[in-house]
């Protein structure tokens, strides 16, 4: 009687799941990666695909009716000059935000890595970390202000007698315009400090993996510390550096709210997009905008991967 | 007061796309005969700050009295644009919205909205008589709504650097030195939406009659580039277009502007500051908005939407939200009647003397007066303002 129970299945509902599952892994994994892969196939990859869709639509020239036949004439509409100088400005501004931010970021992650101990890694982990924390929209504003005509960057150059100094370089056009605020350059500082933390810490993680002795070998053998810099460490931080730049160049290509805010008015794509979805009702031409940063990018990956950026993640 | 017009700022006539042209006048839906009992519940689908209940300011409040009285709990669904209102209300499921009128005639010609028997509305004798028949909530005779909120987009101008008002918004459009010795340039804003191009077209009227404009929402091709390349050359004039009004006044305070298009919500917020400004409607006239409450087709509530429509012209309403707005009430008695906080020198800021002198916000549609397909539309607009604000 004992034997013929022991090897009969567990009873209840739990027992004979948790036997199902021990039986046929497959099952545990389809039920562990299902809800996952739904999530991103259905809803990410599902109405990105309905969006791509929206672009093959055209707006009816009369009533500005969506017209559903399939058409390319949306994105003829998007190659025009208007809209190729969206486009240039943006990808533009990414690319320039990007190579400042790594300028600006590697010296500060090189030091948090190699040199800052104990508290004072935590102190740089923090002080890289606290911008973070705070609102966007708040460092956005406070920026603002920062960078007014009547703000502490113009009262700070014409205290120490240099206001002719930033007037010459607001008058330089293209780059310049009435006040910080209200140019060009104004919307990339904002751009590099608001991303920067995302540029610093995969740096910092890429240069954590150097070992001291590497470079100490260089020197030995007799290379100037640019050499060693060219030929060391650039190479091994290089795969941080582009995971950063991933960051940094996507979501200068995506972000709307720091050009309404500082600058121009100019539009770059994310404004683009919201202004014709919101406003314009033109859906077709906003669908076709955004695949612009999706194709960029895709590109961008690309050409990361095939720098090994991806090893190092 | 962080909210209000926020989400109101930059769309405010920014919708688009109906073909107005298209409405085969609908034929007159049953309308209410008598007001019942109230059912419980009414939803408003709104402009932000519109229907406040004293939880962004205790001072500010139109609709706990409401509640209390009538039985009706309101439940308000805030819409940021006039393209939200029409989807929400195609949707159903609401029964009120504040339309303005680049969405109300979209409402009617859609059969969203119902007819509205202002013999059940007691105080609607008391609407004013310039807005009672107003083309954007009445057509051919039969009335879709209540109006409930207008305003002028006036000129607002520095003190000190204009010690008179100007007259003319030439001040904005051409290159010139204003009155303290110093150029325009990079002193002056324009709205950052594409129906500022009305009042490019509005400036032209008066001073390119040539042209021939009758409507600055009705351009044909011709008239249509004369105010796109009156832009262009505001363009090199302007530093940054205006969208969100704390933005602008931010720039008031701190960037040094002389002058721009503005409403008389950042006219009021500026000068309780202490900011020297004051604000002008020039000669040429000036643009504006004017909203009318509607009541969906299959509303289930319409015993309460009709108590609210006699609630939001006998109320408080129609002067707290005045001042707190900064727009003028539908009702001329509440500038003067003390039921709420508005007084006619507010009402003077705010324009409601000049209602002849506005052009009222409008969808611009291809099939207008001048013809069949004969006006510029406005997905058109859309486009080509943003070209002419990236410098094209």
């Amino acid at each position: 009687m004992t034997a013929a129970a022991a090897g009969a299945a567990r009873g209840g509902v739990a027992g004979r799941l948790s036997d199902l599952l021990w039986r046929r892994p497959s099952v545990l994994l389809a039920l562990l990666l299902g809800p996952p892969l739904l999530w991103l196939g259905l809803v990410y990859l599902g109405s990105l695909g309905a969006l791509l869709v929206q672009s093959f639509f055209s707006i009816d020239e009369f009533s500005g009716v969506i017209d559903r036949t399939p058409t390319l004439r949306t994105w003829g509409e998007l190659l025009r000059p208007a809209n190729l100088d969206i486009i240039a400005r943006t990808v533009l501004m990414a690319a320039l935000v990007t190579g400042a931010s790594v300028v600006v970021a590697f010296p500060i992650a090189y030091y948090a890595a190699r040199y800052a101990r104990g508290r004072w890694k935590a102190a740089f982990y923090l002080g890289v970390m606290l911008p973070l924390w705070s609102s966007y929209l708040v460092k956005v504003y406070a920026w603002k202000l920062i960078l007014a005509k009547e703000g502490i960057v113009g009262w700070g150059f014409e205290s120490v007698g240099l206001g002719w100094l930033l007037e010459a370089f607001l008058s330089v056009p293209g780059i310049g315009g009435n006040s910080l605020s209200v140019s060009p350059t104004g919307t990339f500082l904002v751009f590099v400090h608001v991303w920067l933390p995302f540029m610093i810490l995969p740096i910092q993680a890429a240069l954590e993996r150097v070992p001291g002795s590497l470079v100490e070998a260089s020197a030995d053998l007799g290379a100037s510390p640019g050499r060693t810099f060219r030929h060391v460490l650039w190479p091994l931080a290089l795969p941080g550096v582009v995971a950063g730049s991933i960051f940094t160049f996507s979501l200068t290509l995506g972000d709307y709210i720091i050009p309404q805010i500082i600058g121009t008015s100019a539009r770059f794509i994310g404004l683009a997009v919201y202004q014709y979805q919101g406003t314009a009702g033109n859906v077709p031409l906003a669908a076709a905008f955004a695949v612009v940063p999706i194709a960029v990018m895709g590109l961008y990956l690309w050409g990361a991967k095939r720098m090994g950026a991806f090893d190092a993640m | 007061m962080s909210q209000p017009t926020r989400a109101r700022r930059f769309f405010r006539g920014a919708s688009a796309l109906a073909g107005l042209s298209l409405i085969a006048a609908p034929a007159a839906r049953a309308q209410m005969t008598e007001v019942g009992e109230g059912e419980g519940a009414l939803s408003i689908v709104a402009w932000a700050g519109y229907v406040e209940r004293g939880e962004t300011d205790p001072a500010f409040d139109w609709v706990t009295g409401f509640e209390a009285a009538t039985g009706c709990l309101v439940e308000v669904k805030t819409a940021n644009t006039s393209d939200e209102m029409v989807a929400l209300m195609n949707e159903g499921g609401f029964d009120l919205v504040t339309a303005s009128g680049d969405a109300s005639l979209r409402l009617i010609a859609g059969e969203r909205v119902q007819p509205v028997n202002v013999d059940l509305i007691p105080s609607w004798a008391k609407v004013d008589d310039r807005l009672k028949d107003a083309p954007w909530h009445t057509v051919d005779g039969v009335h879709y709504g209540v109006p409930y909120m207008w305003g002028p987009n006036v000129l607002m101008y520095s003190t000190e650097v204009f010690p008179e008002a100007p007259t003319s918004w030439n001040v904005v459009f051409e290159a010139m030195d204003l009155p303290d010795g110093q150029p325009n340039a990079g002193r002056v804003q324009a709205y950052d939406g594409p129906i500022h191009i009305a009042d490019a077209a509005q400036y032209l009227m008066a001073h390119k009659p040539e042209l021939g404009i009758a409507d600055p929402y009705e351009l044909n091709e011709e008239q249509y580039a004369a105010a796109l390349e009156l832009l262009r050359g505001q363009r090199k004039l302007v530093g940054r277009y205006w969208h969100d009004a704390f933005i602008q006044i931010d720039d008031f305070k701190n960037e040094g502007m002389a002058a721009s298009g503005s409403w008389p919500f950042m006219v009021n917020l500026l000068r309780a500051d202490g900011a020297p400004v004051a604000s002008t409607i020039p000669e040429e006239g000036a643009t504006g908005w004017a909203d009318t409450t509607m009541l969906h087709v299959d509303s289930e509530h319409p015993n309460c939407a009709y108590k609210f429509f006699e609630h939001q012209l006998a109320s408080n309403l129609q002067s707290d939200l005045a001042v707190w707005f900064g727009a003028n009430p539908s009702v001329p008695e509440a500038c003067t009647d003390g039921r709420g906080m508005l007084t006619p020198e507010v009402c003077h800021a705010n324009g409601f003397d000049d209602f002849d002198r506005i052009r009222f916000w409008r969808t611009p549609v291809a099939d207008c007066s001048q013809g069949e397909d004969a006006c510029v539309p406005y997905y058109r607009w859309v486009s080509d303002y943003i070209g002419v604000i990236g410098g094209r």
